[in-house]
């Protein structure tokens, strides 16, 4: 396995659509819950241990070979609002054609061929890791990452945000973000014997609700 | 192109000129250009000229995301399931650059569902004069700039000017008011592009938009030969 | 009280509802078995409803106690569900936390309307609350879930609140709230609550929500109807109190008519 596919798959850069995606933080924005360094970095914190851990555990299980239906079933069962269940395919569309390129595996053509429009993307990312020779915890962290660090280019561009201060706060989640891989490692490792039912199901209600409101602007920047 | 490859795989992975069912997908070309060129005007008046001869849509790609395909809806060139709004998170050049992945699934899309397609024009949202558009994405693309943005554009030359298949100088009604030089524009465009196309346009003028529809009706023969 | 165990630090109790169509268009209900803080008593139904109250007959859950119910609607019935008052999650003597799981099953052409009064979080407290449901394919269900965090002016205890939805043996829904002390990082943040002392869910299931299903909405920004991936939809709202809470719950609601 070469740990510089780590670097690939988790490079903000790769080619599958996430620059147009805030995580919810334009919606936060707009609602005057983000103003400053601050709170972004607690919408981060928040993100990270609700829907980042959720999606980081799914990640993993797929990168260990649990079955992607089953997870991408869990997946839709934790994310009640419609708008994120829409962005989380269409992302998973893009990475399963980003990665499909990147490392040609018959899992991910399966995976495309199961999920035209797409499987919910961190299901995606297990495979994309999978494919790449990467293990379970470079999954969960690839996931973790880029649920915050997506949100903090985000703010950088919506409210002028000095950059150095976004990205000073990826790097005080970062202790955070090493246990939260780990433990997705371990609840992954029971996924594996128990099923999908012992994944987490950590919730934050104002990303759901928010998202639904985002959706229904007519006019944003970023697509969730 | 892999003509006879994936034909049983789901979705194409980057520019396949074959759909997975195997028929040739439509001619992508893309339009680039600065804010207020005439970008989405162009879009809209070759949807007039050529939608009674060719099947098309039209996915843009804007910083203020719906407005160009509601400015298209509101002008009626296209029914509203033709016309698909990509959003970009503010960086419209990347979305038709470094990272297509949304663009694609855009036109796949447009192609599933209003298809057979003929012609898919990608606009991008209003950039700068660096913006281009990946090989991966169009097969052909246009830069629109406009008389009133300075008659020293094309001399500037930048990647969109010097390497676009087709340059528009658009406005040339407006060349007057703001003392641009058409000529030199001309002549500067034709010093960077070599042999490349220049088409001076102004949409007010009857039929404005024929020279370019000729020169996407070319591509069209080109594609489908 | 007899079958009230208090376990090391804590009190046992359970309570079991079975309600099943009477063959006359009528409820009937051959189980009602309450005890303690989880007596039940039937009250006056409405047509072919039947209507039962849990009443506490102590304050709890208090740390170490162990509540369980367990509700049956089975086919025919239409049963309605509601408490007296509040729940309030309270510490307890030792530090042991609290558990309180309910257990809800419909079947095939039954209706269960599970509406508690809010549950609130006392300032010291420690509580997990497991709500699970189990719906036949043909199951109607109308559950209403309401917290709230701390009483008036106080911090909030330590809650763990999971809702499991499965309809026909498959989850549509699975949603874990954490909050208070200890909880996650971030839980009163721009993601999770920021600021709100209340928070709520209504879940919906109409088997005809698979053929027509529900339009999502947004109401009153705190507030937003979303379909699930299944016959469902679930309403979520966050409000500064429980007073508020219950009217954008309300309010919310009546876009699914």
């Amino acid at each position: 396995m070469s740990r510089a596919a780590l670097l690939v798959l988790a490079d903000g850069r790769f080619p599958a659509g996430g620059h147009a995606h805030s995580g919810g933080a334009e919606a936060a924005v707009r609602a005057g819950r983000i103003t400053d360094a601050a709170s972004l970095e607690a919408f981060c914190r928040g993100r990270l241990h609700t829907s980042g851990v959720v999606a980081a555990c799914v990640a993993a299980a797929a990168a260990l070979g649990v079955d992607p239906g089953e997870l991408d079933r869990a997946a839709d069962a934790r994310t009640p609002s419609p708008a994120l269940r829409v962005a989380a395919r269409r992302l998973g569309r893009q990475l399963t054609r980003a990665a499909r390129a990147t490392w040609p595996s018959p899992e991910l053509d399966a995976v495309a061929a199961l999920f035209p429009k797409g499987a919910h993307q961190p299901v995606v990312l297990g495979l994309a890791a999978r494919a790449a020779g990467l293990t379970a915890l470079d999954a969960a962290y690839c996931s973790l990452y880029e649920g915050v660090s997506g949100p903090a280019t985000a703010v950088v561009r919506l409210l002028g945000l000095d950059p150095f201060d976004a990205t000073g706060v990826l790097a005080r989640l970062a202790d955070e973000v090493d246990r939260a891989a780990r433990e997705a490692v371990e609840t992954a490792e029971r996924v594996v014997t128990d099923g999908a039912g012992v994944l987490p199901a950590r919730s934050a209600p104002l990303l759901e609700i928010g998202a639904e409101a985002h959706a229904a602007w007519p006019v944003r920047l970023f697509a969730s | 192109m892999h003509l006879d490859h994936h034909h049983e795989a789901p979705a194409a992975v980057s520019a396949d000129a074959r759909r997975p069912d195997g028929t040739r997908r439509a001619l992508r070309i893309g339009l680039g250009g600065p804010v207020g060129s005439g970008k989405t005007a162009t879009v809209a008046a070759l949807c007039r000229a050529l939608r009674e001869e060719l099947s098309l849509a039209v996915v843009t790609n804007d910083i203020y995301t719906r407005e160009d395909a509601e400015f298209l809806l509101r002008e009626a060139v296209l029914p509203p399931e033709r016309i698909t709004a990509v959003e970009t998170g503010a960086c419209p050049h990347t979305a038709i650059r470094d990272d297509i992945s949304a663009n694609l699934e855009a036109v796949e899309d447009l192609e599933d569902e209003v298809g057979p397609l003929d012609l898919v024009l990608v606009e991008s949202g209003g950039d700068n004069l660096t913006a281009t558009f990946s090989k991966g994405l169009v097969d052909a693309q246009v830069f629109v700039i406009d008389v009133a943005g300075g008659d020293d554009i094309p001399r500037k030359g930048g990647p969109g000017v010097a390497t676009a298949d087709l340059l528009i100088v658009n406005k040339t009604d407006l060349a007057p008011y703001v003392g641009s030089d058409l000529a030199r524009m001309a002549a500067d465009a034709k010093a960077v592009r070599g042999e490349l196309p220049v088409v001076l346009q102004s949409l007010r003028s009857e039929d404005g938009v024929r020279e370019v529809a000729d020169w996407v009706r070319e591509r069209i023969a080109a594609w489908t030969a | 009280m007899d079958r009230v165990t208090t376990a090391p630090g804590g009190v046992r109790a359970s309570a079991r509802v079975l309600a099943r169509g009477d063959g006359r268009g009528g409820t009937a209900l051959p189980v009602l078995e309450g005890e303690g803080p989880l007596a039940l008593r039937r009250t006056r139904g409405s047509g072919a409803e039947a209507r039962v109250m849990l009443v506490g007959a102590m304050s709890g859950p208090l740390g170490g106690d162990h509540f369980t119910v367990d509700v049956q609607a089975r086919s025919g019935a239409r049963l309605r569900v509601g408490s007296a008052a509040a729940t309030l999650a309270l510490p307890g003597q030792d530090k042991a936390g609290a558990r309180y799981d309910v257990r809800l099953t419909v079947d095939d052409g039954a209706e269960l309307c599970w509406l508690p009064e809010q549950l609130i979080s006392a300032g010291g407290s420690d509580l997990r609350l497991t709500t699970s449901v189990d719906l036949a394919a043909g199951a109607r269900l109308l559950l209403r879930e309401e917290q709230v965090l701390g009483r008036a002016g106080e911090e909030p205890g330590r809650l763990t609140s999971r809702l499991t939805v499965r309809i026909d043996g498959r989850c549509v829904l699975d949603q874990e709230l954490g909050c208070g002390p200890g909880a996650p990082g971030g839980w009163d943040g721009p993601a999770g609550l920021a600021g709100h002392r209340a928070v709520g869910q209504v879940v919906v299931v109409r088997p005809e929500f698979a053929d027509r299903p529900p339009a999502g909405c947004v109401y009153e920004e705190g507030a937003a109807v979303m379909p699930l991936a299944g016959p469902a939809a679930l309403v979520s709202a966050v409000a500064p109190d429980g007073l508020r809470l219950r009217r954008l719950l309300d309010g919310a609601l009546v876009s699914l008519d």
